[in-house]
């Protein structure tokens, strides 16, 4: 909301202090100003002249030579100053800016430079000038905020501007505009009386509201119209006058200021008022031709599905039964509370005028604004949820204007068709609760002055503050605490630190299993990617999931921002490979990501119960490093989280996305907690990744219940150990896995550890066989180990290696 | 035998004197001092020598010895100095080649600022809650005072899976997921994700962060809201931090306010990243509205407390001076790596 600062003191007149002041304190109660312009910025020096004669140049035919008469402003009085502008007379009256002044502006209305022209003396075309007569563009407005100026020339003043006086202030732009950022809760601040009570209790000055007195003629509005509402439910009040013998005309030059101020481009004194009390006021009207009225009559009611409608704005709307019109006695002549219809518009020719002021369900507006793609002033003000006592204001002021800017007559009262008003609020005062909430000692007395000066009553035998109907928003104590704390000010409210008993501050188990989870990465240098939670339909065949893959079966969003946007994510691989393509398309080399994310598996479909948000621990590199590097960062992992027994790697995992050769599921006490794999060339095409891509996800839950931070000393083994070496060779089917499977079983009690020293595969083992050797370590916590006791356990292993078809060598 | 022994002393100290090498002194040792040495011949011959001249000369051969000792360990000893200073001034290396570091990752800058936040949190006496990204209409507004027609829940703000489930528009939830567990008292924040149908550009995206925080317990002002924030913010942005409260509108909390720090760029004297103002606004909160405490169970009476939640990309922007918030999702490493 903007408005000129001058038109707030119209109702705070005693307000005093500078743009800045103003800025600040209004932002500490609670009325936020975003920003504010002054108008006469770098307007500099520039006075009321009038012409008092006129010459052709001597050497330029569109140049002309002007005489001014300056007053005071200048040495003498007069000034010569040579122009292009084909529009002055001898006799106008223009703004000049002198030597050495300032304008806003160049002549072709185009952007402001920040710090405005200079204007100096000078020849054109050997003639001197000493000045320039200005333009409404030059002085930094426009046409359309001053509708009187030429579409192409120098502005020129009104008869009664007084020669050599202060230009700028004659055009009334020695003001500042104010812009507001209005919280959605106060209604009532969506307009210029609003901001204008706020101002006053910020500043603790008095609060005028305007006299509303209206001069009526001997006719009664009843006999000109008749009001009915039969939607009661959208319309709680609508109020109409009737306004006869009207004369069209400009409005007068302060409301044509005060409207140019608020971005409101003045037209004519009829649609002004309007414009003016919808500002001032805060509540939209409507003026009808009443001549157009068919029996003179008006009926709310809700349109019919698919009724048609030409708004006043030339375009065919189609209706639907939740949006209300505005009918006369045959037909619809406005869509309630957006836009009136084409016709019962208002013409240079219309005699008699009927207002409307209504309260429609600002709901109901704003969906019906919204369905119909036609946000307009006024609908932007229902929405909020208007005052219904407030309608009845705004209707009885903009035809005291009416009356009293000569614009026409009033008749005899307002048809009022009102369902029953909300009771006045009342709430209970208790200053100890208000002190108690807001940690402070204040007295009632400062309390109640307060709410005086905010326009809320106080009964005093009841002990109950009386809430005026524009404050809707205050429903209880902690709303009158606000209040309190608005104008005591929040900044001397005091500062503590909550009392009572004592909390421990922690992190969850699973955040600190993701903590763990994080360094671990980054210790294996990984760097943390974040992606979208949503993302395209199509990753399913980027990914090459099969048509039955249960993860196709996602939650879709009903109103994305676009197909790449329109579901949540039921595996997390997208994200991540499309930060690994985007870093190779770079050019980035050696890169490893892991990321931190939700999947989202629905229980059922379409979504009755929250879906199952699991939380998926991803990784993926190119460059530097293999399956086995990322395996490694697993088996780290593992460790640190204490998943202490060994997991299973199994090659069977199904994963249409990985090397069908280099892909295992993750297995886990019997439990598959995640997958690894080399990246498919296929989905690495799809991704635009042109090199050996590697990834693995682990399904948090599952490793979140498995872990732990328990800890327990074993002692160090004080006995010596012993080691023997398995040398093999066995077929590439054989997995190691199968062999170590086989060292755990039959290893015994005294078995330590094992290690793999050598795998070897070429031309000097036969054909579809490799060589494989271990080195097993033996160890008792009691007593050194006999000959005896590892020749037992390996030869129990070795039998079982044999078992396996494997070739033991010497 | 005398001159013998004087013989071989001599003969000793001008042959250690003469060596060159640590082998060169052994072989002195050995030929001297060995079992088959000349010293220990003489020692052998101590039996030809009249018993009462074997006690002098027994000491004479002793005294021999220990010198001819004294004087292998100290050129050994030299010469082993000289050996490692040698050694030193072989191995130079030129300390300016560059290092072999251990790549280690970098985190998001995101979770930095989120880690902070936490820390200083748990320092605190809060306890770090999650709630659902997908969550129900009664979680995400109703329960937080936001009834159904209001704007806020209109489509172009949230993202609907259908007319029950959304996608959470803030962390508020947790709030009353908090509550409703009826453990009193609670001091809690809540970092996660959240989502609004905002179109992808330098300052939006439609899935961000928030901290959400709350207390709740007999007692709770909205001067303890102050103070808290105050030391959060000193805590966050440093000791000289100033903060200001101004006056604001949530439905869930009354009364509301935006806190302001005092620009950390430069102080408060007026930057780009704070628009000339000197304050930065960094975050929403108040004291919880009473019709939230109601609807989830908590006597508003008995009971008051404070929420405030935080924008995490916010900080992050600001804190680390990104430009562009469509940075955080992109993934570059070069990005990444400057965390």
């Amino acid at each position: 909301m903007n408005t000129a600062l001058s038109w707030i003191k119209a109702y705070v007149p005693d307000l005093s202090c500078t743009d800045q002041e103003y800025t600040d304190a209004m932002t500490l109660t609670g009325t936020k100003v975003e920003t504010f312009e002054r108008l006469d910025k770098n307007l500099e020096k520039i006075y009321v002249g009038q012409i008092l004669s006129i010459e052709k140049h001597p050497d330029a035919d569109k140049l002309i030579v002007c005489q001014l008469d300056m007053g005071n402003a200048v040495e003498g009085g007069r000034l010569q100053i040579v122009t292009g502008a084909p529009n002055v007379k001898v006799g106008d009256k223009v703004p000049v800016v002198i030597d050495g002044g300032k304008v806003a502006g160049g002549h072709d209305g185009g952007p402001l430079p920040e710090n405005g022209i200079k204007i100096k003396s000078g020849k054109l075309r050997g003639i001197e000038s000493f000045g320039m007569m200005c333009s409404i563009e030059e002085l930094g407005s426009s046409k359309d905020m001053y509708p009187d100026a030429p579409e192409n020339g120098i502005y020129i003043l009104p008869e009664s501007a007084e020669v050599g006086a202060d230009a700028v202030e004659a055009l009334g732009l020695h003001d500042t505009v104010f812009e507001y950022e209005i919280t959605s809760n106060r209604v009532d601040c969506y307009s210029v009386l609003g901001i204008a009570r706020e101002a006053a209790v910020t500043f603790d000055q008095p609060f005028y509201a305007p006299e509303v007195v209206v001069k009526e003629n001997e006719q009664k509005t009843a006999d000109f119209i008749s009001v009915e509402v039969e939607d009661q439910d959208l319309c709680t009040r609508y109020c109409a006058r009737i306004c006869t013998n009207i004369k069209i005309a400009p409005s007068p030059e302060w409301m044509q200021r005060r409207l140019a101020a608020s971005g409101i481009r003045p037209i004519n004194n009829l649609v002004d008022i309007t414009n003016y009390v919808m500002e001032e006021y805060g509540q939209p009207m409507h003026a009808y031709d009443l001549d157009t009225i068919a029996g003179h009559k008006i009926v709310v009611k809700r349109a019919k599905d698919g009724d048609t409608f030409l708004t006043l704005d030339g375009q065919e709307r189609t209706l639907d039964h939740d949006m209300l019109m505005i009918n006369d006695a045959e037909k619809a002549i406005g869509i309630a509370g957006i836009m009136g219809g084409e016709n019962s518009k208002i013409t240079d020719d219309v005699k008699t005028v009927l207002f409307e002021a209504a309260c429609f369900n600002g709901a109901n507006i704003r969906k019906s604004a919204k369905r119909l793609g036609l946000r307009t002033e006024a609908s932007g003000k229902f929405e909020k949820g208007l005052d219904a006592k407030n309608a009845l204001d705004a209707i009885n002021r903009a035809c005291q204007l009416i009356q009293e800017l000569g614009c026409g007559e009033v008749t005899q009262g307002v048809v009022d068709v009102c369902c029953e008003l909300q009771p006045e609020r009342e709430i209970e005062f208790r200053p100890v609760r208000i002190n108690e909430l807001l940690g402070t000692d204040l007295s009632a007395e400062l309390m109640l002055s307060i709410f005086e000066k905010l326009g809320l009553g106080y009964k005093k035998e009841e002990n109950m503050v009386v809430i005026p109907s524009f404050r809707q928003d205050l429903e209880g104590i902690a709303d009158l605490a606000e209040e309190v704390a608005r104008f005591y000010g929040y900044d001397k409210i005091p500062s503590t630190l909550p009392s009572g008993e004592a909390t421990t501050g922690k992190l969850s188990f699973k955040l600190r299993i993701e903590q763990k989870a994080r360094e671990i990465a980054e210790f294996c240098g990984f760097s943390q990617a974040m992606s979208y939670s949503f993302e395209s339909p199509k990753v399913f065949d980027k990914l090459l999931l099969s048509q039955e893959d249960p993860a196709r079966n996602a939650i879709v969003i009903s109103n994305p921002l676009g197909e790449d946007f329109s579901i949540m994510r039921t595996v997390s691989l997208n994200g991540m490979l499309t930060s690994l393509a985007t870093n190779y398309n770079r050019r980035n080399k050696d890169v490893r990501l892991y990321e931190f994310g939700n999947i989202y598996l629905a229980k059922s479909l379409p979504l009755t119960e929250l879906p199952d948000e699991r939380m998926q621990f991803t990784l993926g590199f190119y460059g530097d490093g293999d399956f086995f590097t990322m395996k490694g960062v697993i088996e780290e992992f593992f460790d640190v989280i204490g998943l202490k027994k060994k997991a299973v790697y199994d090659p069977k995992s199904g994963k249409n996305f990985l090397h069908p050769g280099r892909q295992a599921n993750v297995i886990y006490d019997g439990v598959t907690v995640g997958f690894l794999g080399e990246v498919h060339p296929d989905v690495c095409d799809h991704y635009g990744i042109g090199t050996k891509a590697y990834v693995a996800v682990l399904d948090m839950p599952e490793i979140v219940a498995r872990a732990s931070f328990d800890r327990k000393y074993a002692g160090v083994a004080k006995f010596p150990s012993v080691s023997r070496d398995i040398s093999m060779v066995m077929p590439k089917s054989i997995l190691v896995g199968q062999i170590e499977e086989i060292i755990e079983q039959r290893g015994g009690k005294n078995l330590e550890s094992y290690s793999l020293f050598d795998i070897y595969e070429g031309s000097q083992i036969k054909e579809g066989h490799k060589s494989v050797a271990y080195t097993v370590v033996f160890r008792n916590k009691e007593r050194t180990l006999e000959e005896a006791d590892i020749n037992a356990a390996m030869k129990k292993i070795l039998n079982g290696l044999e078992g396996l078809g494997i070739e033991l060598r010497s | 035998m005398k001159d013998r022994l004087q013989q071989i002393r001599e003969d000793a100290l001008r042959q250690i004197g003469s060596s060159a090498s640590l082998e060169k002194l052994n072989e002195v040792r050995v030929s001297v001092l060995g079992k088959k040495g000349e010293l220990t011949a003489v020692l052998k011959s101590m039996k030809d020598i009249a018993a009462e001249e074997r006690p002098k000369f027994g000491q004479m051969v002793n005294d021999a010895r220990a010198e001819i000792e004294h004087a292998l360990e100290e050129a050994k000893a030299k010469m082993e100095r000289r050996i490692r200073a040698e050694q030193m001034k072989a191995e130079v290396i030129d300390v300016t080649l560059p290092a072999r570091r251990n790549k280690v990752g970098h985190r998001h800058p995101n979770t930095i600022a989120m880690e902070e936040v936490e820390n200083i949190f748990i320092g605190m006496g809060y306890e770090v809650v999650e709630g659902p990204e997908i969550e129900t209409d009664y979680y995400n507004f109703e329960a937080l005072n936001i009834p159904a027609d209001h704007p806020a829940k209109d489509e172009q703000d949230t993202f609907y899976i259908n007319g029950d489930f959304l996608l959470r528009t803030q962390t508020s939830g947790t709030q009353v997921h908090e509550m409703e567990r009826g453990k009193l008292p609670i001091r809690m924040i809540a970092p996660g994700r959240v989502f609004r149908s905002d179109e992808v550009d330098a300052t939006h995206s439609p899935s961000f962060h928030q901290i959400e925080g709350l207390v709740i317990d007999k007692h709770i002002t909205f001067a303890d809201l102050k103070g808290t924030l105050a030391e959060f913010a000193k805590e966050l942005f440093g000791e000289d931090t100033k903060v200001k409260f101004r006056p604001h509108h949530f439905n869930f909390t009354e009364p509301s306010a935006e806190m302001d720090v005092s620009c950390f760029k430069c102080g408060g004297k007026g930057c780009r990243f704070c628009k000339g103002t000197g304050w930065i606004e960094i975050l929403g909160c108040g004291l919880v509205h009473p019709n939230v405490l109601k609807m989830s169970g908590i006597d508003p009476e008995a009971y008051s407390g404070f929420a405030f939640g935080i924008g995490l990309e916010r900080i992050a922007l600001l804190k680390y001076e990104i430009d562009d918030m469509r940075l955080l999702y992109e993934n570059d490493i070069r990005f990444l790596r400057q965390f």
